[in-house]
Order: C-alpha cells, then structure tokens, then sequence
C-alpha cells in the first residue's frame, strides 16, 4: 500500500505522472512476459499439422481443433483426468494433516533437533525423485499400495511437505501468542483454544499451502508413471512419449496438461496470496 | 510434561511420513554409492563419477545455471511484488496473471519455450517478419552454447518465479502498514522505505523462497533437455544418463547425492545468512 | 470452512473408490517402451491387441519408468507386468530377470533375430517382435544438388558429404540432419554403419587407422550438418518442418515424414564406404519377466503377436516391420512403400555389409553404446584430437568387452573368448 500511497500523494507532479507511466508500463510488460508464451502454446495447439511445422509461423491461427479433438478422445483421458483429480485431493488432504501440526510446533516452541527437522524437510526436494521410485516401488508391491491412489498420493505427500510446512510455519508465526494466550485465561485448553481461535484465522492460508499440494501433484509424472497402471494419472497418461510425438500433438498434449492448472488457480486464486494468514488485503 | 512432549507430538505424523517414505528408500539408494557388489566399502562409485570427462562440466553448467536464474528471480519477484503492492485496481487480476507459471510443468514449460525458439520457431518467424533476418537461425545448435544458455535461463526465468512472487506477497502482507506510515512522517524515500523496511522484515520469507527456489534449481533437467539438446550436461540428467542409458544405479547414486549435498550446503548458507535474531519476529 | 468440507468429502470419495478397485483385472499387461506416443498407443489397443481373446492392456511409457518398474517387480518378485516390450539394447540389461520362452511357437520368425533372442545364453529370453532399420530419407527439392553421377540409391560416403556440402553452398543453410539429439540413436549409426563401412567391423577394429578416416569423413559430413541436429532425436519433424532437406534415421523415426506427404519425400539406402554398405537392423523383442503373474497368458499373446496378420497391424501402427514372414498387402501406408523400397535396395546391393546388434554385454550394453556416443561428443563436438580419444575410448571399450566376456559379431570375424580390441 505504502507506494501507491506515496504515488497518490508524489512531491512533485511531474515526477508522480512519470513514475506512473513506468508503473503502468512494467504491470503490462511483466503480463506479456507471462502471457504472450502461452498464447503462442495456444497458437500451437489450435493450428493444423501443416502450419505447426511450417515457416515463418502465423501469429494467429487458423482454428483447427483436431489436435485437441484428438486428445479429448482419445481413450483413457477421462479416467486418467479422474485419478489425477483424487489422488492430487487425497495429497492436499494428507500434506496439510501432517504438515499442518509439524508448521504449529516449528512456530511455537523452541525445542532441540529443530533445525534438523526443517533440513530434513527440505531434503525431500534435494533428492532426485526417480531414484528414490525404485525402492519405493518394490516396497510398495509388497505391501499391496502398488496402482493405488492412496499410494501415489502419498508419495505426492512426501514432495508437497516441504511446502506444506514452511507455509503453516510462517502462518502461526504470523499470528501472535497473545490472542492464544488470552483464550487460555478465558477457560480453553490449548486445543480448544486452536480451533475456536487460531483455526478460522489460518483456514484461507491453510487452503493455499493445499492448492500447492494440488499442483505438486498434478505436474508429477515420474512416480505416477512408475506406481499407477490402472489408476494412471493424467501427466503420467498423456505425457508418456509425448516428445516422441509429432509436434502438433506434442502441442496440444502440453496445452491439455495446461490449461486445468490454469483454471484450477484461478479458481483459487483468492486463497493462494492469504498463506501468510492475513495478506489479502 | 505435557508442553515438553507437545511439539515432538506434533511433528511425528510429518517424520513418520519422512521416515517412511523419503529416508527409507533414500537409505537404499545412498549405501549403493559407498557399497561395492561384494558387500565392501568403496569410494569407486565416485571416483568414477568424478574422473568422468562430462563431471566437471555438468557441475559447471548447474552451477552457472542456479547461478544466472535465481538471483534474478528474486530480485524481479521483489519488484513484482512491490509492484503489486502498489496497487489500486486490478490487483487480483494481476497476481493471477503473474502466477499463472505456478501451475504449469516444466514439461510444459520445454515445450512452450521450444517452440519460440527453435529454427523455425516464433522468435525466428518474428525476426523474419520484421526483415531483421534473411533466413532463420539455429539458435539452438552445437556451435551457439550462449544462445542455448540463454534460452534455458529465460525459460526457467518465466517457469518459477511465480513461486518466489507468491511467497514474497503474502511476506509483503505481514509487514505492519504502520511502518510504512511512520516513515512517510519522517519523510523517508521510496528506496529507503524499501531497504529499511521491507527487506529486513521480508526476511523470513526470502529465506523460504530462496531456499525453494535454490534446491529446485540444482535439480533443473525437463527444460534443459528440451531446449540444450545434449549440449548442456547437468547434474540430473548425468543422474539419468547413469541409471538408464549405463544402467549404473551406484554411480547415478554418487551423482545424487553430489546434488543433495550441494543443496544442503546451500541451504545452510541462506539459513545462516538471513537468520533472523531471536526475538526479531513478528 | 465450505471448501474444506467439500474436500473432506472428496477425499473420501476417493478413498472409497480406492478401496473398490482392488480386484485384478485378467488381462495381460504390455509393458512396453515402443508405441508410446498417443497416436501409436490408441493403434496398439484398437486395432492390434482388440483381437486378443484374453484381453491385454497395453501400457507404453518412457525408458526410465519402464526399466524403474520392471527391476522393482523383478525385485519384489511379484508384480503385474505379463510382457515386456522393447528394443534388444533396454532388454539385454534384464537378461536373469526373463523367463525362457523356448516352449513358445516361432514358427516363421527370422533365425537371425531368434538368435539374437537368447542374448548369449542356451534360453530364448525374448521373441523378436518387430523391426526397423536405419535409411535416409530426402526432401525432393535436394535431389537436384546431387553430385554430378551420383546415384541416390547407391550413394557413397564421400558423395554424400558433397551433397550436404553442395546443399550447404546453394542455400546458405546446412541441409544435412542426424538424429543426435538425447534420444536420438546415434550409436547404433556408428557401430552398425560408419564402422563397418570403412573397417568391416564394429570392436575389434575401434582405433585402426580405418576407424580414424572414418571419423575425419564425419567430421568433414557434419561441417555441413545442421547444428541443430543435436536436439533432433526424431528427423520426421525437422523434415517436416524443412529444417533439413536430407536425413539419417531409422524407419519408423521417419514414417510421420512420409506418411504426411509421400509426393515430397523419397526413401534411399545408407551410404557405403571402402569396406561395404554398412548397416544394421533395430529389433524390438517382447519378453516375459519371471515374476509375471500369468506366464501362460503372457506367451498366449506373444504367440498372437507372431502371428502374420497381426505383425501387419502392428505395422499400420508402429511403422515397424515384421519379424516373420509376410506377403504385405498393397493397402500400406506410404511410409512402408517408400522406406520398404529403401531397404530392400540396401539389402540387395552388391557391396551390403549387414551387421548385427551386440549380444552378451549383459547390463554393460549402455556402456557400450556410451563408447561410440562419447567418442562422436568428444571428437565431432568437442573438437578433440581424433587419434587421442580413439585410444582413450578402446581403452575404456577393451575392459568392458573383457568384463562381459563377449565374443564378437558380425561384422567382426568370430572370436575366441572376449572380442578383442586391437
């Protein structure tokens, strides 16, 4: 707030109407930088074989939807949309119920072995995820959670934690002692006190660190390829050769695997800025 | 006690889950570096990793690499997100469009950026339109390692600065507004409101997205290949190369964690270098 | 607090669903690295194995899950995987892991690819499947730079590096393409045609003075190479796109070129060189792992996919070429007419140095390849001195070939114990 306020209220006028004209000009340019690539994607996708490999390209295609059309029927993409629904559901579920807790403890107590839990944390993402597939799997064909949702996600888990935790983390860090204090000396016990006070306070932060889970485990291909047969899920489906593909259905792969992301954050793009507790303004 | 135990309390289910699911298979994976098939110890794995004539310049590359994007991705995520802050109208609409990459794959994210720069690619057909070239240019060939290095960097550039620019928000967010109101009073500047009130209180959330963004960046592969080809080695697609074109999971283990070490290494560093005073929090 | 409930209820949702799935499904599962891009997959399932009677599920995926799934059942020794498909380089490294299929009826199948089925050992370990070869294919618009005398279907090495050359000078661009990209099978160009073309061998021959001509013509071949070559590992596309005119790959790599305009393209044989018309075949092998969970089902649909007129459906849909036996109908693809045309010409030519895939490497096959891809990166792209990476690689070739106690190949003469590297 406090630039806009010193833009509404600039020393010099002159100045003010220049900063504007650089402020509004950035905005723009920073919003082509991130949507120009995508609409060439779009191009792409919505192009005929002959002009996605033709030269120079047209910037405006010419509507031929049977690389999409493709996709939409190919066999399969239906369920493999479905698994990927549940088992990114099941992630965000479990990644807050174990993250949550671990970002409450991290916040409000000083206890030995912190630091190490927080490297430890972090090293779930320093690890290359297909080395770690192979015994994963073998584990997982003994125990039965072999091409299930609930075992994919659960490896989905592993790599949203991180996330999970650090954002909770800076979440209760965000809310002072006192208002939990001051429920205690009215009559809650600790938990009481978390749910009637702390709870409602962190729910939109907490539903931002589940929208990364989602996403983690939407993108996720190599453990979903590896764990799933039956219940495969969408990148794991649809991605499998898609660089072998010709470049057109390389094209409109990469926009079906887009495009629900995209509208699942803007779906949610209310919660996804509140994960610091009380940052929608 | 009942306060004493809490906090172990609350981070068993998040350790069981790292228990079972990241240390055990890790465990299984890190002996294979150090053991030899006749069950001895062994530091062969990794010197034949580190004698390997692509070792040196894979490490190089993810280094240059880490090193050309992130620091620029913070610095722009910073000024977007003072950007946003600015802002009046359309707030929301903005943040949206700005982290939009969040939810795109670095699959995706090869392939969008392959398409404008490949030979016959948009940025070629741009340049031709506007008589700039005579015929289009392999940007990405053998001989043309800057241009492939430059490309890459954009990509991941465009790819994850989102997940800083949402972290740094939502950190902007928590600053009290009464800071910024106070210095106003004293009739602070813009940029000195910036390095003395912003960045010290963003601390926390610097060092998270740095942390993130540092350990992704070491673990960079889907766009590299897409966009460098064979061109530029880096360490994890050394790791693949080992495990399954060589099907040698001892040395693509060594390389593994040659990357875990580098990033615990840095993690610490960004830790010990933005730590922030007990007692300094908000 | 309405989002999360919704979610709650998802979840279970899921959790149930989860739950009810459990029961097995009977059919086969075809664990497969080939016909994995979307189009060839829906072609695998809808029109070759729709008539298997026991029903298959045909799963592709990509190298690293593929060989990641396969070790993990082998290892737990249980699994759900009933047949393996995939090229004879990704099955060798799982040699103990594949049941022996010598009970299952070959009847018409090629004995040399039989042979190469047992990689080395007594047991048939896998039953060729499918084949392709390595040809080249040319945009029509270059056929007018051929050097003066030259016959398209008879090339040498020497006037296919002036036709790039002359390419190169009339368009300003390097016309030339060759799959060296990260996917791209550029070793099995130098083991299977560059060596035995210049040293009628592949091993045993690796840092003869031969060997090093050879390597300075591909030096001198790839100065009119497009760069961009290194990120090609599928010239269809850059054929397509007219980035390159003229292109070194194999069959199936090229199909997506012909097939979608067969007036612009023709196919043509490998170039020869002083010892002959070098080349070698790609075999795709399917195999049956020990810990498949229905091994009398698994050999049912290897038997069905042996059959004729199945091998021909799965050309329709793969681009790869039958192991057995077959009178093709006229109803083909262009891609089959023309890379047909080229092979049978460059297997019919007088001067024709077939050679075969490597055997008995064991899980050292990708180290093998990695000895032709390194010496290509250090002396084509890296510019080091031919004759020094040369003896620097037989050394590294020497021990592996030692290690795995592999006898030689053809084209190499045949070998008492490990082939030497001379």
């Amino acid at each position: 707030m406090s630039t806009a306020a010193k833009m509404a209220t600039g020393n010099v006028t002159g100045k003010s109407a220049w900063h504007k004209y650089v402020f509004t000009g950035a905005v723009i340019l920073l919003c082509l930088w991130v949507l120009v690539p995508i609409y060439l994607l779009l191009v792409n996708t919505f192009s005929s074989p002959e002009d996605v490999s033709g030269f120079p390209k047209s910037f405006i295609p010419n509507i031929d939807t049977g690389s999409v059309e493709f996709f939409l029927n190919y066999a399969g993409v239906g369920q493999a949309l479905w698994s990927s629904i549940k088992v990114a559901t099941v992630t965000m579920i479990l990644s807050i119920m174990a993250g949550a807790p671990a970002g409450y403890a991290l916040s409000r107590f000083e206890f030995r072995g912190k630091e190490t839990f927080r490297v430890l944390v972090l090293m779930t993402r320093a690890f290359p995820l297909p080395l770690l597939a192979l015994p994963l799997a073998v584990m997982y064909l003994r125990i039965g959670l072999d091409d299930t949702v609930l075992g994919l996600a659960l490896v989905h888990t592993m790599l949203a934690l991180p996330f999970a935790v650090l954002i909770t983390f800076s979440l209760f860090s965000g809310i002072p002692v006192e208002l939990e204090e001051a429920a205690w000396t009215l009559g809650c016990n600790r938990f009481q006190a978390f749910v009637k006070v702390i709870l409602p306070l962190v729910l939109p932060g907490i539903t931002a660190s589940a929208i990364f889970a989602f996403v983690i485990s939407w993108n996720e291909v190599f453990a979903a390829a590896v764990l799933t047969i039956e219940n495969r899920t969408l990148p794991a489906f649809l991605l499998q050769g898609l660089g072998n593909a010709p470049l057109h259905l390389k094209f409109a792969g990469g926009a079906v695997l887009v495009l629900p992301a995209l509208l699942f954050i803007f779906l949610v793009r209310k919660y996804l800025f509140s994960m610091w507790g009380i940052a929608n303004r | 006690m009942y306060s004493r135990n809490l906090p172990y309390l609350l981070l068993l289910p998040a350790t069981l889950f790292l228990c079972i699911f990241f240390l055990y298979p890790f465990v299984l994976v890190a002996w294979q570096a150090f053991v030899s098939d006749t069950g001895e110890f062994t530091s062969e794995y990794f010197m034949e990793m580190a004698t390997h004539w692509k070792f040196n310049t894979a490490l190089t590359n993810t280094f240059m690499l880490a090193l050309a994007v992130v620091p620029f991705q913070i610095a722009l995520a910073l000024y977007m997100a003072t950007l946003v802050n600015g802002m009046k109208r359309g707030r929301d609409l903005i943040l949206y469009v700005w982290t939009i990459p969040l939810g795109i794959s670095d699959l995706a994210a090869g392939i969008i950026w392959l398409a404008i720069f490949e030979q016959t690619g948009f940025l070629n057909s741009m340049l031709q339109g506007l008589g700039v070239i005579e015929q289009p240019v392999g940007f990405l060939g053998y001989q043309s390692k800057g241009t492939i290095f430059l490309a890459i960097v954009l990509a991941e550039i465009w790819r994850a600065t989102a997940i800083v620019l949402v972290i740094l928000v939502a950190g902007m967010g928590l600053i009290p507004k009464e800071y910024y109101e106070a210095a106003e009073v004293f009739g602070a500047s813009r940029w000195k409101q910036f390095t003395r009130i912003t960045l010290p209180m963003l601390k926390p959330s610097l060092q998270t997205a740095m942390i993130l963004r540092v350990i992704l960046a070491f673990e960079v592969f889907a766009v590299v290949v897409a966009l460098g080809g064979t061109n530029l080695p880096i360490l994890m697609g050394e790791i693949y190369t080992w495990q399954y074109d060589l099907r040698d999971s001892s040395v693509a283990a060594a390389y593994a964690l040659v990357v875990l070490a580098i990033s615990i290494a840095f993690t610490l560093l960004i830790m010990w270098g933005l730590r922030t005073p007990k007692g300094a929090r908000v | 607090m309405m989002v999360k409930k919704s979610l709650m209820s998802l979840a279970l949702a899921a959790g149930l669903t989860t739950l009810g799935a459990g029961a097995a499904s009977a059919d086969v599962l075809f664990w497969s690295t080939q016909g994995n891009t979307v189009e060839e997959s829906q072609a695998m399932r809808d029109q070759v194995l729709a008539g298997f009677e026991s029903g298959a599920d045909f799963q592709p995926s990509d190298t690293g899950p593929w060989i990641t799934r396969i070790e993990a059942e082998l290892q737990a020794g249980s699994g759900k995987i009933g047949v393996l498909g995939s090229l004879h380089g990704s099955l060798i490294s799982l040699g103990d892991g594949l049941a022996d299929l010598s009970d299952v009826n070959t009847d018409g199948v090629n004995s040399t690819f039989l042979e190469l089925g047992k990689l080395g050992t007594d047991q048939q370990k896998y039953i060729p499947w499918m084949q392709a070869t390595y040809i080249m294919a040319a945009n029509k618009k270059a056929l007018e730079h051929l050097p003066e005398g030259a016959d398209v279907m008879a090339l040498s090495y020497d006037q296919l590096i002036e036709w790039a050359k002359n390419m190169a000078d009339a368009t300003g661009s390097p016309k030339f393409g060759f799959p060296a990209g990260p996917k791209g099978l550029k070793h099995r160009f130098f083991q299977g045609y560059l060596y035995p073309s210049y040293t009628n061998s592949m091993v045993s021959k690796f840092r003869s003075p031969e060997a090093e001509e050879a390597w300075n013509k591909f030096k001198e071949l790839w100065s009119y190479t497009n760069p961009g070559s290194t990120n090609f590992s599928f010239m269809q596309e850059p054929l397509l796109t007219e980035e390159v005119w003229v292109a070194f790959d194999h069959t199936a790599r090229l199909a997506d070129a012909f097939n979608q305009r067969p007036d612009d393209f023709i196919g043509f044989p490998a170039p020869a060189g002083p010892t002959g018309r070098g080349f070698m075949p790609v075999v795709v092998g399917m195999a049956v792992p020990s810990s498949a969970p229905d091994m009398a089902q698994a050999k049912e649909l290897i038997a069905y996919l042996s059959q004729p007129e199945t091998q021909i459906a799965t050309l329709k849909a793969t681009n790869f070429f039958p192991v057995v036996d077959v009178e093709l109908p006229d109803d083909m693809p262009a891609a089959v007419k023309l890379s047909g045309a080229a092979i049978a010409a460059m297997s019919g030519a007088a001067d024709a140095n077939p050679g075969l895939l490597p055997v008995g490497l064991g899980d050292l096959g990708g180290k093998f390849n990695a000895v032709y891809v390194d010496s290509f990166e250090r002396i084509v792209l890296a510019g080091q001195d031919v004759r020094a990476v040369l003896d620097d690689q037989a050394d590294t070739l020497r021990k592996l070939m030692e290690e795995a106690g592999a006898p030689c190949w053809a084209p190499d003469a045949d070998s008492e114990g490990a082939c030497p590297v001379e």
